[in-house]
Parts: structure tokens; sequence; C-alpha cells
């Protein structure tokens, strides 16, 4: 599953975690490539921010190597890994004005003034924050603050961004707003960035590639559409995707040389569908995205059914449509304008070209 | 039908009828304030009454104190007992009043209060911020260090100060005094810092700044009320104290309590009620002066250092 990348800006070799005898991360592997944006993506206490620490150097890891710009900076402090870090509180001195925030590192490390002055307004011009300069953090706003924050890793002039969440302490319009100015930033700056996030929303919008994480292992590494549509296992299907995947759980079934989905009554072709390896009968669970499944749209595709509408969902720009499939919950979207009435006999048809089945057991993709 | 019924709407006057409405009324002589007030006004006079009784004997003449009425305010206001108790009272050979005990105890007081909390705090810092192995082990021995009582600890450190030689000095004293203030005021900072966001010390070390980088910069800047909370706990402490003071020092470097008692206690010649309330009075007027001072941060700063455990 992994490529190889030629000179990783940051790369991560059988990386382990142990807080005594509970295991955080256990051999991971990851190599993020120059000028690459990165999004791990999980649910909480999936190890996403913990992996991000570790790679800042903020916490001592148990086993394994780290390598940012081919240097290997295990034992290195976190000032000394080339680094800049945004956090998901801003973690602005409150003490401090916007401007001695910025320049705290920079003095740290005993820069000159006037270097420090033109990193500064660089900074500040980036992020569109130099009147604000003399305020004190409290005086902010939190998008502000989140713009300073980012500001004070843009000084230290580093080839990695690490972000820890830092959006997700902003409301809904702010977020998008930020999120559409962290890509900006990314294209002009050209730098690798690694991103934490729960938010698939931004982890799609972001990524060049998501690290889709749970406990601890990465479940998978792949260009956002690679895995919103080829998903590897359940986890990652039903994480990514809202509203969620549908999963039908049923039994693969061979006839006359064709392969069929049988869920109840329902018999669903497999033919356009392409399996992993050669498959072998037996449980199954299909999924298939509520998007991906035509609404009263006739006859001409692999398979259709005919059913009942149980709920029906308004979202605004579409509605949500809830039916019965095979005897297990169904959902559908629909555009707005086309919403049943409850109780409304549809049909339903879908290419299963577009689905993905999943081992019962296991889970994997089959 | 007149004039009035046409003018109310039908649903008015159904409303006139559900009763009570806005702001509920409060009466000043409700039996809640009266026990509220009555309660505070009672304890206060209880508390206040003594110390009355101190500045008004204090500010008379003997011939009227032995009149006996210790309520009535001075007819004659006299400052007289002042003067005498801080330049001409005597304690055993010494007649220089408490004016020495006064300046032994600031010797005594500003440098125990300025190690002991330089010192403590720089042990919260550590232990709530750069958890290194065994911190949780230190932390327990030196909390363990505050239920222990100090009378155990008298003897073994008469000894300790004999040997290093410092037994009757003022730095003897001090020492004593730091050590002793350590376990609640580590307490106190390693609770005030660790209820600080861990991410802001994160940032500063992702900024490269160091253990006394982060300590002086970014931490201390940021917590003048428990500061505040621990001078005024040790000012307090380190100037009532009589008991060290009396085993660790020698007459000429007694502190003020120390002197304070001699005073007071003395069963050579006539009992001089005015000189005695003013010297206590006198004694005990740092503390207080540093209370006022400082109240309302203080209470601010035991709230912020409290809650977090």
């Amino acid at each position: 599953m992994m490529t190889a990348i030629a000179n990783p800006s940051v790369s991560i070799q059988d990386l382990s975690l142990n807080f005594g005898a509970i295991s955080v991360l256990e051999t991971l592997n990851l190599d993020v490539a120059e000028g690459e944006f990165i999004v791990l993506l999980g649910p909480s206490g999936c190890g996403k921010s913990t992996l991000l620490n570790c790679i800042a150097g903020l916490l001592d890891i148990s086993d394994g190597r780290i390598f940012i710009k081919g240097k290997n900076v295990t034992w290195e402090e976190p000032k000394d890994r080339g680094i800049g870090m945004v956090f998901q509180s801003y973690a602005l001195y409150p003490q401090m004005t916007v401007e001695r925030n910025l320049s705290f590192g920079l003095r740290v490390a005993g820069l000159a003034k006037d270097e420090i002055a033109k990193r500064i307004a660089r900074a500040a011009e980036i992020l569109q924050i130099e009147p604000l300069l003399q305020r004190k953090p409290a005086a902010l706003s939190g998008g502000q603050r989140q713009r300073v924050a980012i500001g004070r890793a843009l000084v230290r002039d580093v080839d990695v961004f690490l972000f820890d969440e830092p959006l997700s302490n902003l409301d809904a319009k702010l977020r998008s707003e930020l999120r559409v100015e962290i890509k900006l930033l990314h294209r002009k700056l050209e730098n690798t960035m690694i991103y934490v996030t729960h938010d698939q929303i931004e982890a799609m919008t972001l990524a060049d590639r998501i690290a889709v994480m749970k406990g601890g292992v990465i479940q998978q590494l792949d260009a956002p559409q690679t895995i919103y549509n080829r998903p590897v296992n359940r986890f990652v299907a039903g994480f990514l995707g809202s509203p969620a995947m549908n999963f039908l759980e049923g039994r693969l079934e061979k006839d006359k040389g064709d392969w069929y989905f049988a869920v109840e009554d329902v018999r669903i072709p497999l033919a356009t569908y392409t399996f992993e390896k050669e498959p072998t009968p037996g449980p199954a669970v299909f999924g298939i995205r509520p998007e991906h499944v035509a609404f009263n749209s006739g006859a001409g595709w692999p398979f259709t059914a005919t059913t009942s509408v149980e709920v029906v969902e308004p979202m605004g720009s579409d509605t949500l449509v809830w039916l019965k499939l095979g005897g297990q919950n169904f959902t559908v979207r629909v555009t707005s304008e086309r919403t049943p009435n409850n109780a409304d006999t549809v049909s339903i048809g879908f290419d299963p070209m577009r689905a993905s089945l999943f081992d019962a057991k296991t889970g994997n993709r089959l | 039908m007149s004039d009035q019924a046409v003018s109310l709407p039908p649903a008015t006057i159904g409303r006139e009828a559900l009763g009570p409405r806005g702001p509920k009324p409060r009466h000043t002589f409700s039996r809640r304030n009266i026990f509220l007030y009555g309660t505070l006004i009672v304890v206060a006079l209880y508390y206040l009454l003594p110390l009355y009784v101190m500045v008004v004997t204090s500010l008379k003449g003997m011939p009227e104190i032995r009149l006996g009425n210790i309520f009535s305010p001075p007819l004659e206001i006299t400052f007289e007992p002042w003067v005498k108790a801080w330049s001409q009272a005597c304690t055993g050979l010494n007649c220089d009043g408490l004016s020495r005990g006064f300046w032994n105890s600031v010797r005594i007081t500003v440098p125990s209060v300025i190690l002991s909390i330089a010192i403590a705090s720089v042990n919260g810092y550590a232990l709530a911020n750069w958890r290194f192995k065994g911190a949780d082990t230190f932390f327990v021995i030196l909390i363990v260090g505050a239920f222990i009582p100090y009378q155990v600890m008298i003897y073994p450190i008469v000894i300790i100060l004999r040997e290093i030689g410092l037994y009757g000095s003022l730095s003897g004293l001090v020492i004593v005094h730091s050590i002793f203030g350590m376990p609640i005021l580590t307490l106190l900072f390693r609770n005030y810092f660790s209820s600080m966001p861990e991410e802001l010390f994160r940032a500063a070390r992702v900024d490269g700044a160091g253990f006394w980088g982060i300590y002086l910069r970014i931490m201390l800047p940021m917590s003048l009320p428990i500061f505040v909370v621990a001078v005024i706990l040790q000012v307090t402490g380190i100037w009532n104290d009589f008991l060290f003071g009396v085993v660790y020092t020698r007459p000429d470097t007694y502190p003020m309590t120390v002197q304070l008692n001699n005073i007071v206690n003395s069963v050579q010649g006539v009992k001089e009620y005015n000189v005695n309330m003013a010297a206590t009075i006198l004694t005990g007027l740092v503390p207080l002066i540093v209370y006022f001072i400082s109240g309302k941060l203080f209470v601010r700063g035991i709230a912020a250092g409290a809650v977090k455990g």
C-alpha cells in the first residue's frame, strides 16, 4: 500500500508509543513528500494528535525513528526540528502583544533585530494582521487569534508546518473561511503541512493525501477521492461521507458464473463491481453512498428496486430519504425539488461499480 | 354598557385574574434579612469588640485604666504608651522597646519570604509542567511534610543548625522558615501552574524556550495572583511565628513576637496595660496592612490555586 517517496520531507519509521501498558501508536510508518499537504483524520482517541506531538518532539517516543528533511530528529528538541506548530486553543502568550507573540521564538533564538522585524512584516502581510500587531490576544476575535497563531509558525521560516485541529474552536462560518485561507497559504508557501482534524470536510477539501487513523494505526493513506470512492475497509467507508454510507448485511453468492449479493429477497448483480481478489461465497457487507443511488429515474440501472418511503429529512440543498431495502435501513440523497411524501412508493437504482463490498468478519474490502 | 368596559378588550380583563406578574417584590424587613444581617452584626461585634478595647486602652493613661471602665472611650487621649512600647519598654537587659524586635522581624521575614517563594514557585512549575520521573512520589513526600507537626522537628533542626554553625543566627532562622513554607507553597504553585493551558507550554517549547525561559518569560508574568497569595501567606506566617523565633535565635536577635511576649509577660513591676495593648497592636499591624492592601488579589488567587488538584 505504501508507495515509496524519493525524498520525503517527513519520514516516520516504525514509530511506537506506549503510555505504560497502553499502546497509543504501533509501528507506524508514514512518508510525506516535499510540499505535500497531509491530513491525519480519525475519531477522537485514534492517536492522530499524539502522532503530531511525536513529530513535533513534544512527546518522547517508545520506539522508531523520525526524519525531517533527511535529518534524523528522533532525539532533537522541538525547536531544532525545523517545524512550526499551530494549536487548537491558539496558545498565544496572553501577556504579550501580537508582535511580541510572533517574535518570541526569534528572540529566544537570538536573531538580529532587523531580521526579526523583516520576518514579522512578511508574516503580517501574508496573514493580513498588520493592524493587530500592537494588540494583546485578549483583544482579538477567534479568527484573528488563529491567524496570529499561524503567523507564529510562519515567522520561524520552517520546512514543515504542523496543525493540531486549528479550526475546531471556531464557529462554522469562520471555519470555512479560514479553511480556504490555509489552502491559499499552502499554495503560496509550498511548505510541507501535516494537519490533524476529526472534520472530514476539512480533510477532503485541504488534503493532497488523507491518512485515516483508528486505534493508533493508519487504516488508509491515499488521495481524498480514492479514500472516498474506494475505502479499504468498513471503518474508513463509514467514517467518511455525510450522510453516512449505506451498509447492507447479506451474503455473497455465485450463480451460473455470476456473482450476486443477496439480502433476503433482494439480489444485487455484481457484474460491474471490481473485486480486489477472487472472492469466495459467504457473509459480506454491501456499502453504497446515498448520493450514488438514483431515485425514480427509470430502468437503465444494473440494479433497480421498488420500495416505500419511511422518513423524509429535508436538509436544505437536498433531502435524505429513508427507505427499507432487504429489510434494512437504506438512505438516498435526493435534490430538494424531488422530495417525496411519506409512504410514497418509489423506485431506486444504482450501479454496483460505485459500491464497496466488505468482508463481514474482518471488514476489509473485497 | 359603560365606557370603561368598551375600552378594555376582553383578553385584558381575563389576564387580571391570572395573578402575579413581573419581578417579585422584596421587603427590607423580611424575616430572611433580619436573620441574615442580625447574625452578621452579632459576629462582627464579637470580633471587633476586643480590638476596640485594645485601641481604647492603649490610648488611656494608667490612672484612667485603674478606674476599670474598659469599654468607655478615653477621657484624655495620650500616645505615651505607644511611644513607650516602641522605644522604651524593657525586655531583659535591653530597654529600647519593640523597635529592635521589629527590625529583627523585618530582617527575618523579607529574606524568608523571597527565598521560600522563589524556590517553591520553581518547584511547583517543575512538578506541573516537566513531568520528570518520580515527580508524583516527590510530590507526595512533600505534601506529607505539611502534615507532620513542627514540634517533632525542633530538636533535630537545633542539632543540624549547630553542626553547620548557623544556630542562633538570623540566617539559620531564615533557612528554617523557608523549609517549613515549602510543602504548602509548592502545592499552591503546582496547582496554579497545572491549571494553565498545556498548549501554552508546548507552544513555548516549539518556540525554543527552555526550562528557565518558559518559567521566567511565559509563566511568571501570568501568575501575579498566586504570587500575591504566597506573599500574604508567608508574610503573616513568618511575622506571627513565635515558636521558631524563640528556639532558634538569641535575645538580641529575637523577632518582634518573642519580644512582645517578654514585655507582656514580664512579672516585675506594675502591669502597664496600655503599653501592652499598644505593643500588641504594633506587632499585629504588619499582617493587617498586608491584608488590607491585597485583599481582592488574595481572594482571586486563592480561588485560582485551590480549584484544580
